[in-house]
C-alpha cells in the first residue's frame, strides 16, 4: 500500500462524502415517498367513503296532512287491541290522495303511494299511541320518503336531473312539486341510529349491529384479556425455558397468523355443534373472536413484560419479594400500558372481523336489537357485508355510512390506545 | 509464597495448638488463596464455592469469610467473577437458569443453599445495593416502605412512618427528601437515588448488605457521601462491597479480596494488600500493570 499524504486522504474523504450524501438523500426520499403513498391511499379511501356515505346521515322526508279518521282507521277508541289492526295504511293513502287530488288509475295510484316509506303507517301508529287524543284530528306529519325517492332527490343536480332507477317521470314531477312547496326536505336521519336492519333502506339502521358488536366485544374482552395476560405472565415470568415452552411459543405465533375463517369453522364445530350454544349469538361470536385475539394479546403482553427493565425485577427480588410479588407489585404495573395497548389493538381487530362470524351464523338478517349475549345478533362488519350485497341503490350509501361508523370506532379505539400508552407510560 | 492460615487446612487438627486455628474449620482446601481468607467470628462463611454458567466455570473453588461488622472489599479486573460471587450470597444468581452454585455457604452457620432454604427470608437478612441506582418507579416513601410492607414488619402506619424516617436518616437522605416523600424516587439525582436504594435495603434491618459497585454510576461528590455512609453503616451491618476503584476499597474496607479469572488470589487486611501485597498478581493489579 502506498502512503497517502494528508491532502490526498482529505481529497478522498471529500469524494466519498458526495456519494454518502446522495445515498442519504435517496434513503430519506424513499421514506417520504412511502409515507406519501400511504397517506394518499388513506385520503382516497376516506374521500370515497365519505362522499358516498355522508348522504345516509340525512333522510328525505315528506310532509303530509293526515287525518286520524275513525272511519278510515276502522276504530272508535285508542287501545292496544285497536291499534294493532287499525288501518293506518289507509290514512296515509288518503293523505296522499288529498295532496295530489288528480290521481286516478291503479298504476298511477301505486306510484303515488310509493312516494312515502312503507314504514309510514308505523309512524302514525306510534304517534297515535303516544297521543290518543289525536283520534279524529288532523295534523301535519313528516314521513320518511321511499328509498327510491330518497335516492332520486339526493342525486338531483343543478339541472334537476337525478338518478332515476324506479322513479317515473310522474313521481319526479311530484317530488319537484313537494320540494318547491317545502313539503319535501332532507332531515337528519335518526332512524339510521335507532333501527335494526330492514329490507327497506329508509328503515334500515345500524343499532342492532352496533349493539351486537358491543356485546360480542364485551365477551371477547372479558375472556381474552385475563386469559391472555395470565398466559403471558406465566410464559414470561414463571415457565422454565425448555422444549415445551418453545413449542408453545411457536404455536402461539402460528395461531396469530391462522386465517380467521379457520377460527370460525372451529367455533362452529366446537361451540355450536358440540356444546350446542345458540347460533348467531354474540356469546359464540365472542368466544370465536377470543380464540382469534388471544395470540395478539399474549404476544403484545409478553413484549410489554420483556420491556420492563431487569433492574426493577432485581431491586424487588433483592428486597426479598417473592416471584409473585415481583410480578404483581412491580412488573405488571409497568407492563400494563403495553398490555392495554395490545388488548385495544386486539379488540379493534376483533371489531373489524367478519369471516369467522359468517361461519357461526351471525350473518343472519336480524331486525331486532339484541338484548343479551344469547340473542341472535349481527355485528357491524357483517352488516356492511350484508348491505353491500343488497340490490337496492339506497343501500350503497348505507354501506358507506356503516363503514364510516365502524372506522370512527376503530379510530377512537386506536387513538385511545396511543393516548393510554402516553398517559400511563412511566420513565425510569 | 506465604501461606499462613492456609496450611491449617492440610495440617492435622490441633497440631499447632493455636486457638485461632481451632475456631476455623479444618477440612477445607484453600490451596490457591494467600493471606487470610478466613476469620474467627464469621458472619458469612463461604467454602469451596464453584459457580458455573452452563459449561463455563466462573468461580473456581473460592473460600472466604466475612466477619461481623466488617467491610470486605472485592476487587479485580473486569470479568474476574467478583460480582458473580457477591450475588451467590443472597442467591440472586437463582434467576439465571444456566447458573449452578456448588460449595458450602452459610450465614450465621445456617446454610444459604439447600432444598429447605427459602430465599425470601434470606434476602430480607442479606440486602443488596446494585451498580445502577434502581429505585422503584414509585414514591420515595413507597420505595423505603416496600420491604417492611411485604415482610410484614410494620403493622401500623405510624410504625411504617418511623421505619421510613429512620432508614432515610441512616442513609443520610432524610433532610433532602423529607418534604417530598410523595414524589417519585426516580426524580432524585443519581447519588440521591443510590442512597434511596441503601435506605430501602436497610429498612428491613438486614444483617448483611451486599454492594455491587454502588458508586460506579456516580460522580465523585456523591461517591464520597456513599463512602462515608458505608463507614457509618459498618456499626450495624456486615458489608461486602465489589468495587472497581482501588482507592474506594482502601477507604472503606477492613479487608480486601483480590479476584483474578474466577480465582480468589489474595485476601488480607486492606492496608497489607495495598502496601505489601503477597501475591505477584495482586501487586501487578494494584500497581496498575493491568486491569
Amino acid at each position: 500500500m502506498t502512503d497517502l499524504t494528508q491532502d490526498q486522504v482529505r481529497e478522498r474523504i471529500e469524494q466519498s462524502l458526495a456519494g454518502r450524501h446522495r445515498k442519504e438523500k435517496l434513503f430519506r426520499g424513499l421514506g417520504i415517498a412511502s409515507i406519501a403513498f400511504g397517506v394518499l391511499a388513506v385520503l382516497v379511501l376516506f374521500t370515497d367513503i365519505i362522499s358516498k356515505g355522508s348522504g345516509a346521515f340525512v333522510q328525505t322526508t315528506v310532509q303530509l296532512e293526515v287525518t286520524y279518521d275513525p272511519a278510515v282507521l276502522g276504530i272508535d277508541k285508542v287501545d292496544e287491541e285497536s291499534l294493532t289492526w287499525a288501518n293506518f295504511t289507509g290514512v296515509v293513502r288518503e293523505a296522499l290522495r288529498e295532496r295530489f287530488p288528480g290521481v286516478s288509475g291503479r298504476s298511477e295510484k301505486r306510484e303515488l303511494y310509493s312516494l312515502v316509506s312503507t314504514g309510514a303507517p308505523f309512524t302514525l301508529r306510534n304517534r297515535l299511541e303516544a297521543n290518543p287524543e289525536l283520534l279524529g284530528q288532523t295534523e301535519k306529519v313528516w314521513f320518511a320518503a321511499d328509498d327510491d325517492v330518497d335516492t332520486f332527490y339526493k342525486s338531483l343536480d343543478d339541472s334537476a336531473e337525478g338518478f332515476r332507477g324506479r322513479t317515473s317521470d310522474q313521481m319526479a314531477a311530484w317530488v319537484a312539486q313537494l320540494a318547491d312547496s317545502g313539503e319535501l326536505k332532507k332531515r337528519f336521519n335518526t332512524t339510521f341510529f335507532t333501527n335494526g336492519d330492514s329490507r327497506e333502506p329508509e328503515q334500515a339502521g345500524i343499532r342492532a349491529a352496533l349493539v351486537g358488536s358491543l356485546l360480542t366485544l364485551m365477551v371477547t374482552l372479558a375472556l381474552s384479556f385475563p386469559i391472555g395476560v395470565a398466559a403471558a405472565i406465566y410464559l414470561e415470568e414463571f415457565a422454565p425455558k425448555n422444549r415445551w415452552t418453545d413449542l408453545i411459543e411457536v404455536n402461539i405465533n402460528n395461531l396469530a397468523a391462522v386465517p380467521s375463517i379457520v377460527f370460525g369453522l372451529l367455533g362452529l364445530a366446537i361451540f355450536i355443534n358440540f356444546f350446542e350454544l345458540p347460533r348467531s349469538a354474540p356469546l359464540v361470536g365472542g368466544l370465536v373472536l377470543t380464540l382469534m385475539t388471544l395470540p395478539t394479546i399474549i404476544i403484545s403482553s409478553r413484549a410489554a413484560l420483556k420491556a420492563v427493565p431487569p433492574s426493577i425485577r432485581e431491586a424487588a427480588m433483592g428486597m426479598g419479594a417473592s416471584r409473585m410479588q415481583v410480578v404483581l407489585h412491580h412488573v405488571l404495573p409497568l407492563a400494563m400500558p403495553g398490555m392495554l395497548t395490545g388488548a385495544i389493538i386486539g379488540m379493534a381487530q376483533a371489531l373489524g372481523e367478519t369471516a369467522p362470524l359468517l361461519m357461526i351464523g351471525m350473518v343472519a338478517f336480524i331486525v331486532d336489537v339484541p338484548g343479551g349475549v344469547t340473542d341472535p345478533a349481527t355485528v357491524l362488519p357483517v352488516q356492511i357485508f350484508l348491505w353491500a350485497d343488497s340490490p337496492e341503490r339506497a343501500f350503497v350509501e348505507k354501506t358507506s355510512a356503516a363503514i364510516m361508523v365502524l372506522l370512527s370506532f376503530l379510530i377512537v379505539m386506536n387513538a385511545s390506545a396511543v393516548w393510554l400508552r402516553k398517559k400511563l407510560e412511566r420513565r425510569w | 509464597m506465604n501461606t499462613m492460615i492456609l496450611d491449617a487446612g492440610n495440617a492435622a487438627p490441633a497440631a499447632t495448638g493455636q486457638v485461632e486455628q481451632d475456631t476455623v474449620e479444618t477440612n477445607i482446601k484453600v490451596s490457591e488463596t494467600v493471606g487470610q481468607p478466613l476469620c474467627k467470628d464469621a458472619k458469612l462463611s463461604m467454602r469451596n464455592v464453584n459457580v458455573f454458567y452452563g459449561e463455563t466455570q466462573a468461580i473456581h473453588d473460592v473460600s472466604l469469610d466475612i466477619g461481623r461488622n466488617e467491610v470486605v472489599a472485592m476487587i479485580g479486573p473486569s470479568g474476574c467473577g467478583k460480582s458473580t460471587f457477591l450475588r451467590c450470597i443472597n442467591r440472586m444468581n437463582d434467576t439465571i437458569e444456566s447458573c449452578r452454585v456448588e460449595g458450602d455457604l452459610t450465614l450465621d452457620g445456617e446454610p444459604i443453599y439447600g432444598p429447605k432454604v427459602d430465599v425470601v427470608p434470606l434476602r430480607a437478612r442479606v440486602g443488596m445495593v446494585f451498580q445502577k441506582p434502581n429505585p422503584f418507579p414509585k414514591t420515595i416513601y413507597e420505595n423505603v416502605a416496600y420491604g417492611p410492607k411485604i415482610h410484614g414488619i410494620a403493622s401500623r402506619r405510624a410504625e411504617l412512618d418511623e421505619i421510613v424516617e429512620n432508614s432515610l436518616r441512616r442513609a443520610g437522605l432524610w433532610d433532602e427528601v423529607k418534604d417530598r416523600l410523595d414524589k417519585p424516587g426516580t426524580g432524585l439525582s443519581g447519588g440521591q437515588q443510590q442512597r434511596l436504594c441503601i435506605a430501602r435495603a436497610i429498612a428491613v434491618s438486614p444483617e448483611v448488605i451486599l454492594m455491587d459497585e454502588p458508586c460506579s454510576a456516580l460522580d465523585p461528590i456523591a461517591t464520597a457521601r456513599i463512602e462515608e455512609l458505608i463507614d457509618e453503616l459498618r456499626k450495624n451491618y456486615t458489608i461486602a462491597i465489589v468495587t472497581h476503584s482501588m482507592q474506594q476499597a482502601a477507604r472503606v474496607s477492613q479487608r480486601t479480596a483480590y479476584f483474578h479469572l474466577g480465582h480468589l488470589v489474595e485476601v488480607n487486611d486492606t492496608e497489607t494488600v495495598f502496601t505489601n501485597p503477597q501475591h505477584e498478581l495482586t501487586e501487578a493489579y494494584i500497581t496498575g500493570r493491568f486491569g
